[in-house]
C-alpha cells in the first residue's frame, strides 16, 4: 500500500490509500463528528453529518466514504462545515421525539451528545414529528419509531450481519421507516429477538421490554422467596454500567449487591451450564453411538433457536434436545430447590440475568412452564440489571465481593467460558474427551475454538475417533451451517452455534456500546475468569454430581428428560 | 433547418417503412467498424449525454469499452420522469427503432451482449410500442445472436419502472432493475465499473442513444456542424406553460431561449409577458424574463452555474405566483425523495411547509432565511442528485423574486393566486 500526502485542517499528512477522510483526520487526532456511522457496519453515508470541505469538489463530501486522494486538502471545521452540520442536526431533531429524560437511551444517546459536541442550543426549524404508535407486540423488543433517525443501522445489522431480514427500510421520503413489511410488530415478521438492533440504535428507537418493575414487586411481596440467577457473560460486561473497562470481571460484585436489593438467594447459570455440558454431552456420545441425527447443534442460545425454528424447520432433529441452561436452572429451582426448602414452585419466583433479550421470549414459552407456573420468571438484560442497582442507590464499585449461595452457586471454569463463542464447545470437549477416554486432557484451553471468527472449525482426537466440530457466531454464519447440513455436504459432529456476534458477551441485552472492540475485551475478560477457577471441568464439579446422586440419577436418565430437555416446533411464518 | 433526431423517419413508422426509410444504415455502418472506432467517433462528436448531468458521451463508453470484464450491460434509461420533460416519450412512441438501433450501436461499442430498457412506469403506451419494436428488431435479426451476419450477440429486455422519480438516477435505476427498491447507490463504484450485478454498465438516456444513428449516418465531422462548439448536434426541448405552441420540438444548440419560445413556439399565449422560464424541469433553474437571451447551450447555461437538464422548458406569464409554482415543486420533491439522506428527506419538507405557510400569508422575513439556508445544505451534502437539484428552483426563485415572496407576509400575493387574509398574515 502506498501513501498519499493530503491536508486536513492545514496539517500536511502521510495516509495510506484506500483510506477514508473520517480515519485518515482520526489517525491525526482530528475528530470529525458522525452519527449513522458504525465501527463494524458497511459505510451508509445516510446522516451526512460528517460532511467536510474538499477543495475542488463543488460540494461538500461525506468524510466516512470519500477516500483520501494525492494533494487533497480538506477543512473539517470551517463556517461553510460547521453550518451545514448544525443545519443537518436540526433537521434530525425537528422530526425526532425529544423527550430525553426519560428516554431509555437518555446518558448513552449518541445523538444527544452529538447536539451537545456541536453546541446546538436552539432550532430554528419547526417540528414535524408527528406521532406513532410504540410497538410492543412481543416480550422482547419494543420499538418507538418517534425517537428514530433512520440511520440505518438496525437494517444493516438484521440483514447484513443476522441475515435475518425482520426488518427494512419501508415507505419513501418523510414516511420512510425503518421495520417489518406492512408496519407488523416483530412477533409477525421473522424476528428472533436478537436485540442486535438494540446495540446499534444510537438512539432510544428500539430497547427491550423493561421487568424491572415488576421483579422489584416480587422482592417486595414477602411471601415470595426470590432467588436470582447469572448469566456467564453478565460477570465481564456489567461493570461497564459503573464506569469500568469492557471485560472487568466483577464475578462478586453481583451476588452483592442482589443481597443488598432484597433477593433471597443469589445463585450462578454457570451452574447449569457445567450441567449442560454433561446431558448435552451424554446425548452427543449417544448419537455417535447408536446412530442418530448428526451434526448435533447446540440449544443454549434462543436467538439462535427462534431461528431455526422459523427459518429451518425441517432441521430441528439436528438440536440437543438440552433446554437452555437458564431453563435448566428454572426447572430445577422449581422442583429439586422447591423440595429441598421446602416451599411450593408458585412460591417462589426465579428471575434470571441474562445478555439477551431473546430469553425474555424463551422464559415466556409454553414448554416452559410446568403446571401454568414458568420456571423462569423474569428474564433481566444486562443493561437492566444495571439500571436496577442505580435506581435501588448502589454503585457496584462500592461493594465488596461476596460468593454466590450453595447449591447452585458452585460453577468451574467451564461454565463460565458459555459467554463467549466457542465456550460451549470447548467445555464439551473438556468433558467429552475424558469421559470416553478415561485419561486427564493435557492441554484444556481449546483456542482453536475461541474468537470473533464467524466458523471456526477442529478436529479433536477422542479415543478412536476423531470428532469433527464447527463453532459459529452471528446468525448469518448458522445459516451457512444450516445450508450445508441441508445439502448433506456437513461432516461435522457437533456445531456450536451462536445467534450474536462473539457469543452472549456480545449479546443484544449487554451495555451499550457493544462494538467488536468492546466483545474482543470481554472474551478476555471470559478466559481470564475461567482461569482463576480451581475447577475448570464440568464434571468435575462437586455439586452437579452432588446433584445427579440426590436428584437426577444420571445424565439423560428419565428425570433429566422430564425437566431438562425440550422439543422444537415448525415455526415457519 | 434540418433535423437530425426528427428527420423523415420520425414519425411511427412501421419496421419494414423504417428499414426502407434508411433505418438500421447506422447500425450497419457501425457493424463494419472497429468497435473502438465507434467510440472514437462517438468521442470525436463531442456527443454530451443528455440526460441531464451533461457528461461526455464518448468518454463514458470509452470507460465500459476498456473494461475486459466478459460481461457488459447497457442500460437505456427511459425513466423519463422528470416533470415538464416528455421529449423521450416522443421517441418511444414515434422513434422505437431508433432507440433499439442507438442501443445495439453503443452495446457494440462497449462490447456488451446484454441491454436492458427501463421504461417509466407511467408510459403504458410507450411500453407497448417499444416491446414491438424490440420484437420486431428480433424477427429481423437485428437482435440476438449473430446480428445481420456481423458475428456481434447482442439483445434486450425491457423493464418497466413503477412510479418513483429516484430510478431516473441510474445506480437507483440499476437497483430496481436488480429487484431492490430504488435507492441510489454510493459512488465510486461507478456504473463503469460496478454497474448492473456488479458488471461494468453503460447507463444513457434516450435521446443520447438515438444521436449515435446521426453520427454513425453523417459522421462526426458533419454532425458538428450542427449545435455550437462545446454543446453539438441538436437538443430536444419539451416547451410547456404559457405558450402558444406546446410540445417537442429539435432545435440546434445555440439558439436563445427567447428564439425558442417566440419563433418556434409562437410566444405566449394570450400574448402576455413571459415572468419567468424553468429549465430543465422541477430540478431546474428559474430565468426571469430579463435573461432569456441566454444561449441553450452547455457552456452558457454552466457560465450561470446551472444545467440544461432534461430540456424541459416550462414558460410562466405574469399570472403565475411564483409562492404558487414553487409549492408544487416543493410537494414534488417531498413525495418524490428516497428518504435515505438527512438533508433530502427532511429538507423538502421544510421547504414545503414554509412555501405553503406564504401561500396563507404565514410567515416572517427569516422564513426566506430558513428556506435559503436549506436549500444550500440540501445542495451541498444531499446523497445523491435528487436532493443535489431538488432546491435549485427555489434557489433561483428567491435571487429573482425575493420581494414578490416577503411580499405575501403583509398581504400581498401580485397576481392574487394566493388567497391571503386581509392586512396581511402574522
Amino acid at each position: 500500500m502506498s501513501l498519499v500526502n493530503l491536508t486536513i485542517n492545514g496539517r500536511e499528512l502521510a495516509i495510506e490509500e484506500g483510506t477514508t477522510i473520517l480515519n485518515a483526520a482520526k489517525a491525526a487526532n482530528i475528530h470529525i463528528p458522525t452519527l449513522c456511522h458504525h465501527p463494524d457496519l458497511e459505510v451508509k453515508a445516510n446522516c451526512r453529518v460528517c460532511v467536510a470541505e474538499v477543495k475542488g469538489s463543488k460540494n461538500l463530501q461525506a468524510t466516512c466514504l470519500t477516500k483520501v486522494q494525492e494533494g487533497m486538502v480538506v477543512e473539517t471545521r470551517n463556517k461553510r462545515v460547521r453550518e451545514a452540520r448544525r443545519i443537518i442536526v436540526e433537521l434530525i431533531l425537528a422530526n425526532h421525539d425529544q423527550n430525553c429524560t426519560t428516554c431509555h437511551s437518555n446518558g448513552v444517546c449518541e445523538l444527544q451528545n452529538l447536539t451537545e459536541e456541536l453546541n446546538v442550543t436552539e432550532n430554528r426549524y419547526e417540528n414535524v414529528l408527528s406521532p406513532l404508535p410504540i410497538v410492543a407486540g412481543n416480550p422482547s423488543v419494543v420499538r418507538d419509531m418517534n425517537k428514530c433517525i433512520k440511520c440505518g443501522r438496525c437494517v444493516q445489522v438484521c440483514n447484513d450481519v443476522q441475515k435475518v431480514g425482520a426488518i427494512y427500510n419501508i415507505g419513501r421520503s418523510t414516511e420512510m421507516r425503518m421495520g417489518p413489511a406492512y408496519d407488523y410488530d416483530l412477533s409477525q415478521a421473522s424476528c428472533t429477538y436478537c436485540g442486535q438492533c438494540i446495540n446499534v440504535c444510537p438512539v432510544g428507537a428500539i430497547y427491550e421490554q423493561n421487568d424491572i418493575t415488576k421483579v422489584l414487586d416480587a422482592i417486595e411481596d414477602k411471601s415470595k422467596h426470590v432467588i436470582a440467577q447469572i448469566a456467564p457473560s453478565v460477570r465481564v460486561s456489567i461493570g461497564e454500567m459503573f464506569g469500568q473497562a469492557p471485560g472487568s470481571v466483577v464475578t462478586g460484585k453481583m451476588p452483592a449487591v442482589l443481597r443488598e436489593i432484597g433477593f433471597d438467594k443469589v445463585f450462578d447459570t454457570d451452574f447449569t451450564a457445567d450441567l449442560t455440558i454433561l446431558e448435552e454431552g451424554t446425548e452427543l456420545l449417544g448419537r455417535l453411538k447408536n446412530g442418530g441425527t448428526l451434526p448435533m447443534l447446540t440449544s443454549c442460545s434462543p436467538g439462535w433457536i427462534n431461528y431455526i425454528e422459523q427459518f429451518y424447520p425441517e432441521l430441528t432433529d439436528h438440536l440437543s434436545t438440552c433446554k437452555s441452561p437458564q431453563q435448566m436452572f428454572g426447572a430445577l429451582a422449581k422442583t429439586y430447590y422447591a423440595n429441598k426448602i421446602n416451599k411450593k414452585p408458585e412460591d417462589i419466583v426465579v428471575v434470571s440475568f441474562m445478555p439477551c433479550t431473546a430469553k425474555k421470549f424463551e422464559a415466556g414459552r409454553e414448554e416452559m412452564r410446568t403446571d401454568g407456573v414458568p420456571d423462569v420468571d423474569y428474564a433481566l438484560t444486562t443493561r437492566e440489571f444495571g439500571e436496577m442497582i442505580r435506581m435501588m442507590g448502589y454503585d457496584l464499585n462500592d461493594l465488596e465481593s461476596q460468593a454466590f449461595d450453595e447449591p447452585f452457586g458452585i460453577t468451574t471454569g467451564a461454565g463460565v467460558i458459555f459467554g463467549a463463542s466457542g465456550g460451549v464447545m470447548e467445555a464439551a470437549l473438556r468433558t467429552v474427551y475424558e469421559v470416553v477416554t478415561g485419561e486427564e486432557l493435557e492441554n484444556i484451553n481449546l483456542t482453536m475454538v475461541r474468537g470473533l471468527q464467524g466458523v471456526k472449525e477442529a478436529t479433536v482426537k477422542v479415543g478412536d475417533l476423531d470428532v469433527k466440530v464447527a463453532v459459529t457466531n452471528s446468525l448469518k454464519n448458522a445459516k451457512s451451517v444450516l445450508d450445508l447440513i441441508k445439502a448433506g455436504k456437513a461432516d461435522y459432529h457437533f456445531v456450536e452455534i451462536m445467534c450474536c456476534l462473539g457469543g452472549c458477551i456480545g449479546g443484544g441485552g449487554q451495555p451499550k456500546p457493544t462494538t467488536n472492540a468492546v466483545r474482543l475485551q470481554r472474551i478476555e475478560g471470559i478466559y481470564t475468569a475461567d482461569e482463576k477457577m480451581t475447577i475448570r471441568k464440568s464434571h468435575k464439579n462437586p455439586a452437579v454430581t452432588q446433584l445427579y446422586e440426590d436428584f437426577l440419577g444420571e445424565p439423560n436418565s428419565h428425570k433429566s428428560h422430564e425437566l431438562l430437555h425440550t422439543v422444537y416446533f415448525d415455526r415457519k411464518k | 433547418m434540418k433535423h437530425l433526431i426528427f428527420d423523415k423517419m420520425g414519425t411511427s413508422l412501421s419496421f419494414s417503412e423504417y428499414s426502407e426509410s434508411n433505418g438500421w444504415y447506422a447500425l450497419k455502418k457501425a457493424l463494419k467498424m472497429d468497435p473502438e472506432d465507434v467510440v472514437l467517433e462517438v468521442k470525436a462528436s463531442n456527443l454530451v449525454g443528455r440526460g441531464g448531468a451533461g457528461f461526455p458521451m464518448g468518454l463514458k463508453m470509452g470507460f465500459v469499452a476498456e473494461k475486459s470484464s466478459p460481461t457488459k450491460y447497457i442500460v437505456c434509461n427511459a425513466d423519463e420522469g422528470e416533470p415538464g420533460t416528455f421529449k423521450d416519450r416522443e421517441l418511444l412512441s414515434r422513434n422505437p427503432l431508433k432507440v433499439v438501433e442507438g442501443m445495439i450501436i453503443a452495446a457494440y461499442g462497449i462490447g456488451a451482449k446484454k441491454g436492458y430498457l427501463y421504461v417509466r412506469g407511467e408510459y403504458s403506451d410507450q411500453k407497448k410500442v417499444i416491446a414491438q419494436a424490440i420484437e420486431d428488431a428480433r424477427t429481423a435479426g437485428y437482435l440476438g445472436h449473430n446480428i445481420k451476419g456481423s458475428g456481434f450477440d447482442f439483445d434486450i429486455e425491457y423493464r418497466s419502472g413503477t412510479g418513483a422519480y429516484v430510478c431516473g438516477e441510474e445506480t437507483a435505476l440499476i437497483e430496481s432493475i436488480e429487484g431492490r427498491s430504488g435507492d441510489p447507490r454510493i459512488k465510486p463504484p461507478y456504473t463503469a465499473d460496478e454497474g448492473l450485478w456488479g458488471e461494468p454498465t453503460l447507463v444513457n438516456n434516450v435521446e443520447t442513444l438515438v444521436n449515435l444513428l446521426p453520427i454513425m449516418t453523417l459522421g462526426a465531422e458533419t454532425y458538428k456542424t450542427y449545435g455550437t462548439e462545446k454543446s453539438t448536434g441538436t437538443k430536444l426541448f419539451s416547451v410547456s406553460g404559457s405558450v402558444k405552441n406546446r410540445g417537442v420540438y429539435e432545435v440546434p444548440f445555440g439558439i436563445t431561449l427567447r428564439e425558442l419560445i417566440y419563433d418556434h413556439c409562437g410566444g405566449v399565449e394570450g400574448d402576455g409577458r413571459i415572468k419567468f422560464v424553468q429549465i430543465g424541469g422541477s430540478s431546474g433553474v428559474v430565468l426571469p424574463e430579463s435573461m432569456l437571451d441566454i444561449e441553450l447551450s452547455y457552456e452558457a447555461f454552466g457560465a450561470i452555474n446551472a444545467g440544461l437538464g432534461s430540456g424541459a422548458v416550462l414558460v410562466a406569464d405574469e399570472s403565475v405566483c411564483v409562492i404558487d409554482f414553487l409549492k408544487a415543486t416543493a410537494a414534488f420533491f417531498e413525495h418524490e425523495s428516497c428518504g435515505k439522506c438527512t438533508p433530502c428527506r427532511e429538507g423538502n419538507r421544510h421547504i414545503a411547509s414554509i412555501l405553503n405557510n406564504l401561500g396563507k400569508g404565514i410567515g416572517s422575513a427569516v422564513d426566506c432565511d430558513t428556506l435559503k439556508r436549506t436549500c444550500h445544505v440540501m445542495k451541498e451534502a444531499s446523497f445523491c442528485g435528487l436532493g443535489q437539484a431538488a432546491p435549485t428552483a427555489v434557489l433561483s426563485t428567491i435571487e429573482h423574486f425575493r420581494d414578490e415572496m416577503v411580499a405575501h407576509i403583509d398581504g400581498k400575493c401580485a397576481t392574487g393566486v394566493c388567497a391571503l387574509p386581509e392586512g396581511g398574515g402574522r
